[in-house]
């Protein structure tokens, strides 16, 4: 299959499609084609099955014992004192406070929006979530909840505000058509969305067929689109889970990069094995060697497992070593979590008052 | 050397092997109790980070105890036959660079085979030594079964001369494993030597990259470059240099370089002066001859002795920061075409202690493997170690094993051929 990009008149140079990437409404260029222009280059062709498999089955490929091992040896830094009370409050701005369960409803949701908002009552110098995410049918209702705190209104203020994210693509096994896909991502959009998480096509991936995968996450880019302009993020999960080795999520990493995501995620939690250490290693080693070749900055977001403060800090470590500390911003690094914000509240409060207190003295949202 | 030999007469040699493993076991399980302040001390000692002393050489000091305590009584399949006898007295030297850990490569299957032991730490590095002292006396290790003494040149030659030594096993120079080996020809003297190195790191175009760049930096920069098999001359396939490069600079400039009981210090302090001296000199004749040198831009504490991480490109097969051991954190990066030419390169040098290979491809590694002359060859990983892999050189890096069964029987002799 060939996806017209409509791009064809463009140099093959990739900064200047990094160019075009970043500032897609300064030409007459669609965000869709902006996303595929940065694969064109790459790839010297158009976007078919072949050219990406040549493309994705050249990169070099990982060795598994040394990526866990450097993983292992990020884990042992030691992160105590100041530093330690700067990287917990770091952590609760790039979290995406989470609720995806089949009996969420808007009362869940509000609570949610909440704790957001506020996590910890005691203490009124903690700092916000970054998001909350949601299914697309509370987007809502999560808007709502937010009132001034939601991002694009309290932007108008000049303050930083929490966003709503929408899964979207028949979350989490992604298995519908194309179709029932896009009106998905549409509705969440429409609703008022800030980020949208869409889903890979595994299936698709697992039996090669990258184009379709390529053209899936192009189509789900230009259904972000908003007629005000300000379009909704898109973050692409791997589901690394099911894709198994390390060296099929470096070719989903690149696959999702080079069609346009703004962040790449491991998971969606509702698998078995989700964001682990070194799979997060492995994709920010993705988007920094992206950043390399283009200048242009993708995001990256665990998901799933991380449910400690200690754990939390351990990826802080590993991003600023690996993709360098200015990806530490709720742009271009969030956690995917529920659990961990308590956990890191706690310490929060154990470095305030030198001492731990409890699961009672923290709220469930 | 006389307490050595009584303990060995009246003791050491009549215990059963099961009972001398239990000496061991008793060794490793105290090593591990003390680990932390055993890795302070030796940071301490040798200047070399916590981070390193914490997770390798302590551990692997108490791994090597248990490795051999296991061997004790399995004299029998140590590859000499049945009853294979001890040799008598052990005279030991070790080096600065890893002082616990060679102490523990050389007394472990010494005391597992039944000899005993007179042990000579370098001389800027004898703290973890005497603290392990402690140790055999809390382990109620018999008196004279291990013996420490500690001091410089003169002491090791003295050790080397005795009359009553019944094998010498030597980890250090070229030059004075040398020395050790004329002053021991025609005496009947066993001898082990682990000299120096000049290790090939051989990294080719299909290599799992970003894992490749973490081998090469830990298989120079681990331990400051103060490592005998330290991947100290990088050998690129052309058409990556310069990717490989660029990786290696970005990656150089997040080590922390500092304090080395900072637990998070990446790379530590140069262990002497004359040590530092030497690297000087050595990098100064590289950017002389015409190689380019870089550092990452890196903070270094005003006192004490520090040596910045340093990459030379455009090294030739006949500079001397290609040729000679430099023992720091220098490296130098050479390029090659094929894997016939990367082989012919790696072996160009007097040493064969180790090399590296990093490919995707098995065959590949397998192929190479069998043509480079090194002692080790890690294929992709770097500076691992394993009580149960016997390490040892080629030509100028010495002669014999340690660890493994080949390390056990350097300290064994048939039934019936010892003297």
């Amino acid at each position: 299959m060939t996806i017209d990009t409509g791009a064809g008149s463009r140099t093959a140079h990739p900064a200047s499609s990094a160019e075009a990437a970043r500032a897609p409404h300064t030409t007459a260029q669609s965000a869709s084609s902006a996303g595929a222009a940065r694969a064109l280059d790459l790839l010297d062709g158009p976007v078919t099955d072949t050219t990406l498999r040549r493309y994705l089955e050249g990169i070099p490929g990982v060795d598994a014992v040394g990526l866990e091992q450097r993983a292992a040896s990020l884990g042992t830094r030691s992160i105590k004192t100041s530093s330690k009370k700067l990287a917990l409050d770091r952590v609760i701005e790039l979290i995406d406070l989470t609720t995806l369960e089949g009996s969420d409803t808007p009362g869940k949701v509000r609570s949610l929006v909440a704790k957001a908002i506020t996590p910890d009552p005691s203490d009124p110098s903690c700092p916000q979530v970054a998001a909350v995410c949601v299914y697309g049918d509370l987007v809502p209702v999560a808007i709502e909840a937010l009132g001034a705190h939601h991002a694009p209104r309290a932007k108008a203020h000049g303050v930083t505000g929490i966003s709503v994210a929408a899964v979207a693509t028949a979350f989490p096994s992604g298995r519908a058509s194309l179709a029932v896909k896009l009106a998905d991502v549409a509705d969440a959009v429409a609703a008022g969305a800030d980020e949208i998480d869409m889903v890979i096509d595994r299936g698709a991936f697992l039996a090669g067929r990258y184009g379709e995968v390529f053209e899936q996450i192009v189509a789900v880019k230009e259904a972000c689109r908003r007629k005000d302009g300000d379009d909704a993020h898109l973050k692409v999960i791997l589901e690394v889970g099911e894709l198994v080795t390390y060296d099929n999520v470096r070719r989903a990493s690149w696959l999702a990069v080079l069609a346009g995501a703004d962040f790449i995620k491991t998971s969606t939690g509702k698998v078995t094995s989700n964001a682990t250490l070194p799979v997060t290693l492995l994709m920010l080693e993705v988007v920094r060697d992206w950043h390399r070749m283009t200048g242009e900055k993708v995001g990256v977001k665990p998901a799933g497992g991380i449910r400690t403060s200690k754990d939390a800090i351990k990826y802080l470590v590993t991003v600023a070593e690996t993709a360098g500390e200015e990806w530490l911003q709720p742009h271009l690094f969030r956690f995917g979590a529920s659990s961990l914000l308590n956990d890191v509240l706690l310490q929060r409060q154990k470095i305030r008052t030198g001492h731990y207190s409890g699961a009672d003295y923290v709220t469930i949202d | 050397m006389k307490a050595a030999r009584r303990a060995y007469d009246r003791v050491w040699s009549k215990m059963s092997g099961s009972d001398r493993g239990k000496y061991l076991f008793r060794i490793a399980r105290l090593v591990q109790e003390r680990a932390r302040e055993l890795a302070v001390a030796e940071s301490l000692n040798n200047g070399k980070p916590i981070k390193e002393s914490r997770d390798l050489d302590i551990p692997l000091v108490a791994a090597w105890f248990f490795y051999y305590a296991g061997w004790a009584d399995k004299l029998d399949y140590a590859g000499l036959g049945a009853n294979p006898k001890a040799l008598g007295v052990a005279g030991q030297i070790i080096p600065w660079n890893f002082p616990l850990l060679m102490l523990a490569w050389k007394i472990a299957p010494a005391l597992a085979a039944g000899n005993t032991v007179v042990l000579k730490p370098a001389e800027t590095t004898p703290l973890t030594a005497l603290l392990f002292a402690e140790i055999l006396q809390q382990a109620d290790l018999p008196p004279g079964v291990v013996n420490i003494v500690t001091g410089a040149g003169a002491t090791g030659q003295a050790l080397v001369r005795h009359p009553d030594v019944d094998k010498i096993a030597f980890t250090g120079s070229t030059a004075v494993g040398r020395e050790i080996a004329r002053a021991t020809a025609g005496t009947g003297k066993r001898l082990t030597l682990e000299l120096g190195g000049k290790a090939a790191n051989i990294v080719f175009d299909d290599a799992p990259i970003d894992q490749a760049i973490e081998g090469v930096v830990n298989g120079i920069f681990f331990n400051q470059g103060h490592v005998c098999c330290a991947g100290s001359r990088l050998l690129v396939q052309e058409n990556v240099h310069d990717d490989v490069v660029e990786r290696l600079k970005q990656r150089l400039s997040t080590l922390r370089l500092g304090d080395p009981l900072d637990k998070n210090t990446d790379i530590g302090a140069i262990n002497s002066a004359e040590q530092l001296a030497r690297i000087q000199e050595l990098t100064a004749a590289g950017e002389e001859e015409g190689a380019t040198r870089w550092s990452p831009a890196c903070e270094i504490p005003a006192n004490g002795f520090w040596f910045a991480p340093t990459i030379f490109t455009g090294v030739q097969s006949s500079s001397r920061i290609a040729r000679e051991e430099i023992f720091g954190p220098v490296l130098s990066i050479l390029t090659f075409r094929t894997p016939q030419e990367a082989i012919a390169k790696a072996n160009n040098t007097p040493y064969g202690l180790s090399a590296g290979i990093w490919s995707d491809k098995g065959s590949r590694i397998l192929a190479v493997a069998d043509g480079l002359k090194a002692g080790v060859v890690w294929s992709n990983t770097f500076n691992r170690f394993d009580p149960a892999s016997p390490f040892g050189g080629y030509k100028e890096s010495g002669y014999g094993r340690e660890g493994g069964k080949q390390g056990l029987s350097a300290y064994l002799a048939p039934s019936g051929g010892a003297k």
